[in-house]
């Protein structure tokens, strides 16, 4: 796994902010596999990718989740085990039978990767903010 | 016997009913819930565990059901509003009478989507979204924005003509009637006409936009259509599977009712035309 495989981000303010944020994530239980860094990335772990990239002036990230793990007071239905994260709020999404990803923001479409499924809600977002996930 | 009308042959006041009834349900508090149920369904529907109202079986059900549900709450406020239905097959451009003031107002505009025209637009401040996913407040649309065209009769009548009604796994990756008119797979019917709408319709908190009512009355125009062209098959499955709702088991949230219950929709409605 190229854990540290980084592209040069400068590390403002913000950023660090979001880093925080993200750390906190994991004490509260989220058991991440993999990386945290809030620097540009691109990983995989069981076939599954990471990201944490700046996409239009959105910090998206995507992480595989070990069994069982979440934070609390959020399920993740469908076993798809698997986080994303748009400036660090949690992005509801599914993984279909044929392995392809919808998420709350794009329902009805599906996407190869979480990549694209979190891009793809960028964009739809046009810089609102994702609410916080109500099961 | 009420009727459910294409909504492009509605007179005026027909119009007028079904939109004031509508705002009239949101401004009493009994609008969102049915928004928020939606969304509930479409968190937890997946294709590995439990699925009721998308992706399986009941999907057709269940969302005769919720519209049963939706049409009698508008009713309770005025008598004779039935669901129109939305035949995209014919109206099928931005520029459709649905799409005008008198109706449902028209494509989103400017840089944020928004919907400003209508009786939806947020500023004429009647239709503000409480249970949304993200900060929006206003209704937002992008009409073929997402995806050019809308199904044609073409691609309605290849999905008519499929058989059996579902088949297992009974979810997304399903062959049968039931996937190809919810659109996962084949020349995708329902989930289009989501993605051409965009905006709220895109989202898991789709009865957002009033057009939800009138896309799903024309997909349970078309089961109804589907039944008509065959009548020797029946909804599937006829015994108990684990995490569906089979022919006789109660569909959630209500409990009340089987899909065996909901499949002659006569005794509850009729449509103007059959398709």
């Amino acid at each position: 796994m190229s854990k540290n495989k980084t592209t040069a981000t400068e590390l403002t303010r913000r950023r660090m902010l979001q880093g925080a944020a993200v750390a906190l994530t994991a004490t509260a239980g989220t058991a991440l596999l993999g990386l945290s860094r809030p620097t540009a990335t691109s990983a995989a772990v069981g076939g599954q990718e990471i990201f944490d990239e700046v996409f239009k002036g959105r910090r998206i990230q995507g992480m595989p989740m070990a069994d069982g793990s979440g934070m609390p007071g959020m399920q993740h239905p469908g076993g798809a085990n698997y986080m994303v994260l748009i400036d660090g709020q949690e992005l509801h999404v599914m993984r279909n039978a044929d392995g392809t990803w919808i998420s709350v923001i794009n329902h009805y479409q599906t996407f190869s990767t979480p990549r694209a499924l979190a891009r793809a809600a960028v964009n739809e977002l046009r810089g609102a903010t994702l609410a916080p996930i109500n099961v | 016997m009420a009727v459910r009308k294409n909504q492009a042959n509605l007179t005026a006041q027909e119009k007028r009913d079904f939109v004031n009834a509508i705002l009239t349900l949101k401004q009493q508090g009994g609008y969102d819930p049915f928004v928020t149920t939606h969304n509930q369904f479409i968190m937890s529907d997946t294709d590995t565990t439990e699925r009721t109202g998308h992706r399986s079986p009941s999907f057709l059900p269940w969302h005769r059901k919720f519209l049963i549900e939706f049409e009698k709450a508008l009713q309770a406020i005025t008598p004779t509003v039935t669901l129109p239905y939305w035949d995209w097959t014919t109206d099928r451009t931005p520029d459709a009478s649905l799409w005008g003031p008198d109706l449902l107002g028209g494509d989103g505009t400017g840089t944020d989507g928004q919907v400003a025209t209508g009786p939806f637009a947020y500023g004429a401040g009647n239709w503000t979204l409480t249970v949304r996913p993200d900060s929006r407040p206003y209704l937002v649309r992008t009409l073929a924005a997402d995806t050019p065209d809308l199904p044609t009769k073409a691609d309605v009548d290849t999905a008519l003509a499929v058989t059996p009604y579902d088949a297992a796994p009974w979810n997304s990756s399903s062959a049968g009637f039931r996937n190809n008119l919810e659109g996962w797979t084949g020349v995708n019917i329902h989930n289009r006409v989501h993605v051409w709408v965009g905006g709220a319709m895109g989202t898991g908190m789709s009865p957002n936009d009033p057009v939800f009512w009138l896309h799903h009355c024309m997909i349970d125009r078309l089961w109804a259509g589907w039944q008509s062209r065959h009548p020797d098959q029946g909804y599937l499955p006829a015994t108990a599977t684990q995490n569906l709702v089979s022919l006789n088991d109660t569909m959630k949230p209500w409990n009340t009712t089987a899909p065996a219950a909901l499949l002659d929709h006569t005794p509850f409605y009729t449509y103007d035309v059959a398709y």
